[in-house]
């Protein structure tokens, strides 16, 4: 075991090699260890925000599906109110019309009644006279018993 | 593996023996009993010429294998880099990620300081000891055969687990030390640095027998300070040079009949089973105690003081 100048060139070549590593190797693995370590962290971050956002956008879509539900309750609710009221103006109208009918349907009747009874009476009139000229068999004279028959005819 | 013409003394020494290439004096006789005109720079061929050579040589072997195995480590590490992107990580990616991101953690664990070098050193020591030590799983005799066929020499020396030998351990320990003081003096500045070695740990206040305190301080400072490097790498040595050691063994029982062969393939398994703990661990151990002590480096005083 002799100690020699080995000893000297092993020491130099440790050197060199820690040297080239130290230059060479070193950096660039840390720098991409480090690179890697910010990229998972930052994808780490990036989905629990995205977890959060996901979470949010549940809350709000089934906000919003609450609220339509409720709008659409009240739309139908209103429907409901308008159709009632529509029914009962219906209602309304139909019984007014049928009242007015009724109504028109009375006054033409009395109208008719009224004629009638005019014609009878005209007729009645007539009848009187010409009965009456039968029975006394003279001609009467019409001008001179007008106010006789009229007051007559107006007793019928 | 013990051949006729070894015995097992023989084998055990010759894998423990680096291939070595170093410089021999003027007027020394060879292996082979040539005489040497003047001083040449060669190869090893004996243990004898090895120890000869002194200082002055070079483990081809250790420096080999751990640059390779170092260009390894740094040519997957940088793919992966490269290639690298913040996306869903595949393959090679995901494991270099893995690994640096255990490293990193590591380290901003037991260094709270601001120096960017010292996790991709940490990461560097632990990837590169690993793959130094796991060399020691690979068959004692596999790759010394091989190369001893490519080379046409079947004495080469060939040690391929580069933490098995004394220098490569200590020599990163060296480097290590080399900048804790670096890293002392930049952070504490000179005065500071002495200070500590000098003022820790007794401290009355006073500077008259401060003054008298000052030597004791220093050599106990001083021997905690030297033994850092040198526990580090003769730890990491110990454990992967006796490992190595009983790998040896169990491979000089294999030639030992059919009782013996089959008795070394279950203990090769075992050994090898529990040596994957062992070479792990060791690589962490030396990953995590350069941290500390850099760490050490960068405390300063006034930390000291908080801390009691």
């Amino acid at each position: 075991m002799n100690i020699n100048l080995t000893l000297i060139g092993q020491s130099i070549t440790f050197l060199a090699f820690v040297w080239f590593c130290w230059k060479f190797v070193w950096p660039p693995l840390m720098g991409v260890m480090k690179e890697r370590e910010q990229k998972i962290a930052t994808g780490l971050e990036e989905a629990e925000r995205a977890g959060k956002d996901l979470e949010l956008a549940q809350r709000k879509a089934a906000d919003q599906l609450k609220e339509a539900k409720e709008q659409a309750a009240e739309i139908i609710d209103g429907a409901n109110k308008r159709a009632n009221q529509i029914v009962d103006e219906a209602k309304q109208a139909a019984l007014a019309e049928g009242d007015r009918l009724k109504a028109a349907a009375k006054a033409e009747i009395e109208q008719e009644v009224n004629r009638a009874k005019e014609q009878l009476r005209s007729r009645v009139a007539e009848l009187s006279v010409a009965g009456a000229e039968k029975i006394l068999s003279i001609n009467i004279d019409a001008k001179a018993h007008d106010d006789l028959i009229d007051k007559l005819a107006a007793e019928l | 593996m013990a051949g006729e013409a070894q015995t097992a003394t023989e084998y055990i020494q010759h894998h423990l023996q680096n291939m070595a290439y170093g410089k021999l004096p003027a007027g020394y006789t060879r292996y082979d009993g040539t005489v040497l005109q003047e001083s040449t720079w060669t190869m090893a061929h004996s243990q004898q010429e090895a120890a000869d050579m002194g200082f002055w040589a070079i483990h081809v072997d250790t420096l080999g294998w751990s640059i390779v195995l170092g260009m390894l480590f740094c040519f997957l590490f940088a793919r992966g880099a490269k290639k690298a992107t913040s996306g869903v990580p595949s393959g090679l990616q995901s494991f270099v990620e893995m690994v640096t991101e255990f490293v990193d953690k590591l380290v901003k664990e037991t260094f709270p300081h601001r120096n960017s070098m010292v996790a991709p050193m940490a990461l560097t020591i632990f990837v590169w000891v690993f793959l130094m030590n796991l060399m020691d799983l690979i068959p004692v005799d596999w790759l010394p055969m091989a190369a001893a066929g490519i080379s046409g020499n079947p004495h080469l020396f060939f040690k391929v687990v580069p933490t098995t030998d004394l220098n490569a351990t200590l020599g990163m320990a060296l480097a290590v030390f080399v900048l804790m003081l670096f890293f002392s003096v930049k952070e504490k500045g000179p005065i500071g640095f002495l200070k500590e070695l000098t003022l820790h740990p007794f401290h009355s206040g006073k500077w008259y027998v401060d003054i008298f305190l000052i030597p004791f301080n220093f050599l106990l400072e001083a021997v905690s300070l030297l033994a850092k490097p040198v526990s580090l790498g003769l730890r990491l040595f110990g454990n992967l040079y006796a490992g190595e050691m009983i790998f040896i063994l169990i491979a000089i029982v294999f030639g030992v009949g059919v009782l013996g062969f089959i008795g070394a393939g279950f203990l090769q398994m075992g050994w090898a089973i529990f040596h994957i703990l062992v070479i792990t661990l060791q690589a962490f151990v030396f990953m995590v105690l350069t941290t500390v002590y850099m760490a050490m480096a960068h405390d300063r005083e006034e930390e000291h003081k908080n801390d009691h």
